[in-house]
């Protein structure tokens, strides 16, 4: 087909209504899925529970209560708690990691890859744009939290016995009822992340450098995690975006205590809206000349 | 407003763009006809892309008003960018994606591109710039050439009816540069009215219709293309030994005698308001009994214009 055939088409054969976006969210999330860097985040994070439960499973001696990571004395009795030594280990620092890694180049990598231009003048239209890259990010931060639980249900199954799992509360749910609380647990992990993922977007408005976007979001976080361990800083910590990264434990008791879950996502909407509400100021006003 | 719509694409009052103290954009009024192939020339750092960045909506400007395609900007930016191809500062993708994912991924940035006949659109637009044969290979392993190919289809994949091209054949090849100059101007027989950046005066001269010349941030000439090289003026190189003959004749057409030539027998004269035919001249000399070895009408080149208007030498002006 020829341009001087293009031009004789009806226009309806180029131009439709403007699309809501959802265009624009299926490619971005698939460019962030086609990104090698994507999958070998993903990877390294599903190796974390592989590596504990091999490390259970090669030591004769079960270790003893009380030391180590919270339940890691039940994973040899029942593989089923893998995932929740996996998840447990990784909130800290890893989840943070990969999430800061992504919501750090939401912006900055655009800009420093020449293409956010081109998507500005295609045109993205820029609060689009934003909208999409947060969603993006969201996303990851489920197949984050996913990848963590899964490899850990999967290497447990494969290495140590299955059954009822015994509750912190003492009570003991059925093989089907724990995977249940598996996905709560995932679903309360992705909501703790969602907060700092709204941090770096803000920060990756800021630069053309998609390094100094991450390392500022992953610094963040451990600088918020350091200032919730201060007694001094009583006050601060339920302002703080990890304050309840830990809690989600009220979520294995019979029956399930939803406080955290609440309070917890009650706080990550207020960054949500703060951190969404700069960005946007940030974004929407900014001179492009990368 | 409607009238202005079909008479310019382009159209900016007072546009100034300040960076801290440096201005680098000061106060430029471009006037791009509907349907011109328009050249916007000017060395490096006289504020070309940042003028196409501030016509674009990419930068806001300090001060000034936009009109493209008859609307303003960036007010009607939603509106306007879906008619409006561009290439700006080189090329952009990403490296890991082949070039028609870049595409695809580009034209569903557009809300307005419709998806049912997108995968025929990107191979068209690749076909045209002679990118077919790499479609599948990852822009990493693109050429410099390539990467700006790729560039052009992607201000191509939806007829526009203005398109915006900064340097478009920075990087490539003798073929690819005389390519992207024939397309432009099959391009520019469809109607689309298309402005180009470059600082290759070559390039202009070629295929535009109008131009502008822009210098330290400042717009210092603008109009067709015969106009811009007119106001020079064409000049007359002689050469006779009959001097003070030949300075009277050309006296008598109201020219203007410049300097003599190092051995005497050279003269320059430009033309005055009135330009006579070259070949009066000539009788008039040889009624004077001048000795005509050698005359020849000059016109200045657009490179000279250039010069004249933006300095010589490598010496940035700040």
């Amino acid at each position: 087909m020829s341009r001087s055939d293009m031009s004789a088409l009806p226009d309806a054969v180029f131009r439709s209504r403007p699309a809501l976006g959802l265009p624009l969210l299926v490619s971005e999330i698939s460019v962030l899925f086609r990104r090698r860097r994507t999958w070998a985040m993903l990877a390294s994070l599903a190796l974390i529970p592989v590596l504990i439960a091999l490390a259970v499973r090669l030591t004769s001696s079960r270790p003893p209560s009380g030391r180590g990571p919270a339940f890691l004395d039940q994973v040899s009795q029942n593989g089923l708690f893998v995932s929740f030594v996996g998840l447990l280990v990784s909130v800290p620092l890893f989840l943070p990691l990969t999430v800061g890694v992504v919501a750090g180049d939401t912006i900055a990598g655009e800009a420093s890859a020449g293409t956010l231009r081109y998507l500005l003048i295609a045109p993205a239209g820029r609060t689009r744009l934003l909208i999409v890259k947060y969603l993006a990010t969201a996303v990851f931060c489920v197949a984050a939290t996913l990848a963590v639980a899964i490899a850990g249900a999967l290497i447990g199954v494969a290495l140590f016995p299955i059954g009822p799992v015994t509750l912190l509360s003492g009570d003991s749910i059925a093989v089907g009822d724990s995977i249940v609380r598996s996905l709560l647990i995932a679903a309360y992990i992705t909501v703790s992340l969602l907060g700092l993922s709204a941090i770096g977007l803000f920060i990756s408005t800021m630069t053309d450098v998609p390094v100094g976007a991450m390392a500022t979001t992953i610094v963040l976080s451990v600088v918020s995690q350091v200032l919730d361990s201060l007694p001094q800083l009583d006050w601060l910590h339920p302002w703080l975006f990890s304050h309840y990264w830990l809690g989600f434990a009220d979520l294995l008791r019979q029956p399930i205590s939803w406080d955290s879950f609440g309070s917890n996502a009650l706080l990550q909407s207020g960054y949500i809206v703060v951190f969404g509400a700069l960005a946007f100021g940030r974004f929407t006003t900014k001179d492009i000349l990368s | 407003m409607t009238s202005l719509a079909s008479e310019f694409a382009i159209r900016t009052e007072g546009l100034t763009k300040r960076f801290g103290s440096q201005l680098a954009v000061n106060g430029v009024d471009l006037r791009v006809p509907s349907g011109a192939v328009f050249g916007f020339l000017g060395p490096n750092g006289s504020g070309k892309t940042t003028t196409i960045r501030l016509l674009l909506g990419l930068a806001s400007a300090t001060s000034g008003e936009i009109e493209l395609l008859g609307r303003r900007m960036p007010d009607d930016l939603a509106a306007v960018l879906p008619e409006v191809g561009a290439l700006v500062e080189g090329p952009g993708f990403y490296p890991y994606l082949s070039g028609a994912a870049n595409l695809y991924r580009l034209d569903a940035a557009d809300g307005h591109a419709t998806s049912v006949t997108r995968s025929a659109r990107v191979q068209t637009a690749l076909e045209r710039v002679g990118l077919s044969h790499a479609a599948g290979k990852k822009v990493k392993a693109y050429s410099l050439g390539m990467k700006q190919r790729l560039g052009i289809a992607n201000a191509l994949l939806i007829p526009r009816r203005l398109l915006v091209l900064d340097e478009p054949t920075n990087g490539l090849d003798p073929q690819g540069t005389r390519e992207v100059r024939s397309l432009i101007r099959l391009l520019a027989g469809e109607g689309t009215t298309i402005f180009v950046s470059s600082h290759l005066l070559a390039e202009i001269e070629q295929i535009c219709t109008d131009a502008a010349v822009m210098s330290v941030g400042r717009l210092v000439a603008q109009g067709t293309l015969s106009e811009l090289r007119g106001v020079g003026g064409a000049r007359v190189r002689l050469e006779s030994p009959d001097r003070n003959a030949a300075i009277t004749v050309f006296t008598r057409f109201g020219m203007t005698v410049a300097e003599p030539g190092p051995d005497g027998t050279e003269l320059l004269a430009s033309f005055g308001t009135l330009e006579p035919a070259p070949d009066t001249v000539v009788a008039a000399l040889v009624e004077a009994h001048v000795r005509v070895f050698s005359f020849t009408v000059e016109r200045p080149s657009l490179e000279q214009r250039f010069v004249d208007l933006t300095g010589e030498g490598f010496d940035v002006a700040q």
